[in-house]
Formats: C-alpha cells, structure tokens, sequence
C-alpha cells in the first residue's frame, strides 16, 4: 500500500506526535481520529477528553461520532464531568496535549478562530473560541492545518487563542506561565518553536515536498531547521487503521 | 409572581458587561424567594411570562443536547423582544433566536451550526451587519461566570484569556496575586435574570434530575435569579427521595416546573430521545434555495414555531414515526 495523500500522512503525523500515558483534549473530526488511532498503535493509555463532559470515551471502529457533545457519542466514559469542571482539569494541569485548529495561524503559533477583518468592521464572522483559548493557555497544543498562505499569516487579525504572543518573553509576561504551542502539522511537514524567540520553525517536510514549497505557502520568512527532517512516510498498517477509522473520509477530507 | 425588587447597585464595567451586581443585592435577590417546598407546576405559557423584554436569559443544555426548543418556541410566539441570551456554546437555536427578534445578544464562547455547517448564514448577516451582538467569551470563562455567580461572589481568578484579543474587547481585569504575584484575568459574574434547563424529571418541587452531560446547566440554574425547569416527565416525590444522588438542583432554586414531553425534539434528551440529525440537515439545504437567507430561517419560524398552535401540533410536524425513531435510539 503505497498510495496515500497530504491528508493522509498530516494525519499519521498527528497520532505519531501522541505519547503512550498521556491525557488530551480531542475534538471531532481528525483530532479525534488521530487519538483513537495512537490509542491502536503505540499509545493503548492515551486517554482522551470531550471539552463538553467527558472522561477517557470508548471510541471504536465503526462509530466515530460527528459530534462529541451528545452524552451517546461519549460512549463508554467513565465520567461525565461538566463542562467546567472538564477544562478545570485542564486549568488544575492535568491535560498534556490540546489539538486546536483555526482560519489563521502566525509565525508565534497565535491563532484566530474569532474574526477576519476586525471586530468593529467584520468581513467573516467564525464561531469563535469555545474551550480553544483555555486550552493554549493551560496546556501545550498542537495544531493540524492545511498548509495554505492565507491561514499562515505574518500576523493574526485576532489573537483568539495565544501562542507565544509577540516571541521571546511575552507569553510568560502576559501571566501565561505553562503550555504553548508544541507542534503545528501540516499536509507539508512538521513544524516546532524555536525555544528562545518562540517563533515557528519547519523541523520536517514530507516526503516529496521541498523547503521551498512550504516557504511559498507560508506568508512570512519562515525559519528552517539546520537538520530539516523528512517525515516517514506513512507504514501500511497506518494506512489501513486510518482507511478503517474513516472508510467515507468525513474527517479527513481531501481538499 | 412577585414583583422584581429594585436592582440597585448595578456598576457597567464597559458596555459589553451590562451589570455587576454587589454581593448584597445578589444574595437578596434570591434569599427574598418563598422557598417552601410548594407546587410550583405551570404551564409552558405561564411559565414564559417570567421571561421580560430586555432580561438577560440563560439555556441549558448545548448543541444537540437538551436545548429547551419548547421554551425557544414560546418566547418566540410570544414575540418577546430584546433578549441576551447565555450559554456555553450556542447553535442551531441562535439562528430561530435571531431572525424572530427574540435576541439581540448571544453572550457565548463558539457559535456556530453544530461542527458539521459551520456559522450559519444568519448568523453571519446579522452579526457582520450588527443588528446582532455575539460577546465572546472561551468556554471555561461561561463556566467560571456561571460558577461565580452560583457562589454569589462578583468574580474569579483564572489563567485563562491573557495575552488574548478576548480580554481586550472584552476590557477585562487583570490582577497580580497577593501572596504569589501570579498574574491572573478576573472573570466577572454572570447572574442571569432567568435560566431555563431542559432535564429528564423533576418533582412538582422542582427537584430537578439531569441524565447525562450537564454541562454548565446546574451552576448556571444556581446563579440565575429565576429558574424555569422543562421536563420530560414529573415524577412523585417519592422517586426522587429513592434516589436522591441523581438530583442536581434541589427544589429552592427553582421557581417553575414544567412537564413538556419531546421538549427538546429535534435535538436530543439523553435516555428518552437523540437528535434528528436529518432534519438538520435539511434546514441547512435550505439556505442553498431560499431567496434569501432570512427567508429560510423565516420560513422555518413560521411552519415550526408559529403556524402550529400547540407544541402537540408542533411534534405532528415531525410526524410519529420520525419521533419513535429517534425515542427506540435514545432508550438503548
């Protein structure tokens, strides 16, 4: 099984970044997909929580629900905390890894799901932050994204969750003093934070997918690793558990 | 219903906060109640006259899950005006909310038509337009408004919203710990006027049972001043003194019970019925060929909420088969 999309090994990327023993926020949609499917390969106690209310969910083959905000889809819990009491967990320290998405992203790791335009001159309205911003302030996150030049910004148009702010120490003097972003996974590559400027940087690219071609889809000087990566492709059996986990790709749509 | 007493002390932080009541008013405002354990059964009509023009009103329940579309209804027959309306995330009744007039204010932390539909057209012409205001807020500061208020204290410290463009619009506090100089944002109180909770069973008391998530329903019916409970069923006291760990809000916070069987249908009420997700969908393949997106909205309104007279009349909409359908899956 050789054939496989950017979506695809983005995908892979995600649950391979997931670590055995750990607690993370999972959403719907390909977050979800990639918990459950390190929870089939190298991570068996990864336990995953619903934002809305619900404690290590039992989600199998089959029946990956569309929604995680119905007590059914939450299947198998062994808690329905409520809501605040959830992201409390997160608050308490508690959560390792957050998977938040967003319409922009910047060099900081800032993202905007609130507003593009400005608030007092809207030209798009999203639906906003929901628990994203608890999350990227309270915990380390990763973000998996179609790599595209309007979504890489040099800068936000509207700081819904933070990263690492305005680089270097901004985050810590804002009073955000744990979590950050951790990784951003493309469909061209991996991407880390440079520890001292907090800025963004390409650590790998898939195979087949040169320096060049992220730089091109990414709206600032992007800064690269001396020992720049090429991801491993994607093994069969990744392949097969992920073409298992979503036979229709709902979740992993192909753009 | 007793008159409201006078609120005094209200303080505007900024124009996105409308009030912050001290402790005293807060505290009096619901200790005045009679909280004898009377009969407190109404009518759906009855119980929407709580409901002013102008109040700030908080929903249980969130996205598919026990949003109280019987209240909803109600309010938007009784053409109720000028409503900010709270909850943890908001969806598909913001759209109905909206377009009826009922409310000019969603004070939320997402709003959007569930994960699948994105922000719904309607919501994007009357938000980008301004004829509507969405507040946001992230989901752990509703829980932590919602959780002050059910303390009675005016705020929370959290570390939550920093650095964010959030706290700026929002023009929130910020204070550094007296005893360890951590910096936290001070989250501020949210003291609905009147919460409505759509849950499994009460007893005429209103000795309230919740199956399932909770969400933030049980903080959010603590820190409202009137609380108005829809349910599925009233059961006898005694059911509920059997089994009194499964009640989540005991009789002395809530003023109105009301027995209104499906009174979250289309969306689900775990145990007793699951979403209709078809019917979602094709409220959403709606917009593709209405006129307008106000239209489909609008025609939506007037065959659901206000052609048909009775909610019975409303449920035949959907017709037995479909109700059954749905009851056989949430029983399992």
């Amino acid at each position: 099984m050789k054939g496989y999309d950017s979506v695809e090994i983005m995908a892979v990327s995600a649950a391979r970044a997931l670590k055995d023993g750990q607690v993370v926020f999972a959403g719907a949609g390909m977050p979800l997909i990639a918990a459950v499917a390190a929870q089939k390969m190298h991570a068996p106690s990864l336990t995953i929580l619903f934002e809305v209310g619900a404690v290590a969910p039992i989600v199998e083959i089959g029946r990956i629900p569309s929604s995680a905000n119905e007590s059914r889809s939450a299947y198998g819990s062994v808690m329905f905390p409520t809501t605040t009491e959830t992201l409390l967990f997160c608050h308490r320290g508690f959560v390792d890894v957050g998977f938040l998405g967003g319409a922009q992203i910047d060099k900081y790791g800032n993202l905007n799901s609130s507003i593009i335009g400005s608030w007092d001159n809207p030209k798009l309205r999203l639906p906003g932050s929901g628990g994203a911003n608890d999350i990227a302030s309270c915990t380390r996150f990763m973000v998996v994204t179609l790599h595209e030049k309007r979504r890489f910004v040099d800068k936000v148009d509207f700081i819904t969750s933070p990263g690492y702010l305005q680089g270097g120490e901004s985050r810590r003097e804002a009073g955000l003093t744990v979590g950050g972003p951790l990784k951003v996974i493309s469909n061209l590559g991996i991407l880390g934070f440079d520890s001292e400027k907090g800025e963004m940087v390409l650590e790998a690219v898939h195979p087949g997918v040169t320096s060049e071609e992220v730089c091109e889809n990414t709206g600032w000087d992007l800064l690269i690793a001396d020992d720049l990566k090429v991801t491993e492709p994607p093994t069969s059996e990744e392949l097969e558990l992920f073409r298992l986990l979503d036979p229709e790709r709902r979740f992993l749509k192909v753009k | 219903m007793e008159s409201r007493i006078a609120l005094r002390g209200r303080i505007a932080i900024n124009q996105n906060i409308s009030y912050f009541p001290k402790y005293e008013e807060t505290w009096t405002e619901v200790n005045y109640k009679n909280k004898g354990m009377r009969d407190k059964r109404v009518s759906l009509k009855e119980a929407a006259q709580i409901i002013k023009d102008n109040d700030h009103v908080a929903l249980g329940g969130v996205q598919y899950s026990r949003v109280p579309i019987a209240m909803v209804r109600e309010l938007i027959r009784n053409g109720r005006k000028n409503l900010t309306i709270s909850r943890a995330l908001m969806s598909f009744e913001a759209d109905f909310l909206i377009e009826s007039g009922v409310m000019k204010k969603a004070v939320t932390s997402w709003l959007s038509g569930a994960v699948t539909y994105g922000v719904s057209p309607i919501v994007r012409t009357y938000v980008e337009s301004k004829r509507a205001e969405f507040e946001e807020w992230s989901n752990l500061a509703m829980g932590f408004r919602y959780m002050a208020g059910a303390m009675g204290i005016s705020f929370m410290p959290a570390k939550i919203l920093l650095g964010s463009d959030i706290i700026k619009q929002l023009g929130l506090k910020t204070m550094d710990c007296p005893y360890t100089g951590d910096r936290y944002v001070l989250i501020p109180a949210l003291n609905p006027d009147v919460a409505v909770i759509h849950a499994q069973r009460a007893d005429k008391f209103g000795n309230t049972q919740i199956d399932g998530m909770n969400v933030m329903d049980v903080e959010m019916a603590k820190a409202a001043r009137r609380v108005i409970v829809t349910v599925e069923r009233i059961v006898d006291n005694e059911e509920i003194r059997r089994s009194p760990e499964l009640t989540k809000i005991p009789f002395f916070v809530v003023d109105a019970v009301v027995e209104i069987p499906y009174g979250a249908f289309p969306f689900d009420c775990f145990g007793c019925y699951e979403p209709d997700h078809q019917h979602f969908r094709d409220y959403y393949s709606g917009f593709k060929t209405a006129q307008s997106v106000e239209e489909n909205t609008r025609e939506y309104i007037d065959k659901y909420f206000l052609k048909p007279e009775t909610f019975e009349d409303y449920l035949e909409l959907f017709g037995v088969r479909t109700i059954i359908k749905h009851s056989i899956g949430g029983s399992k």
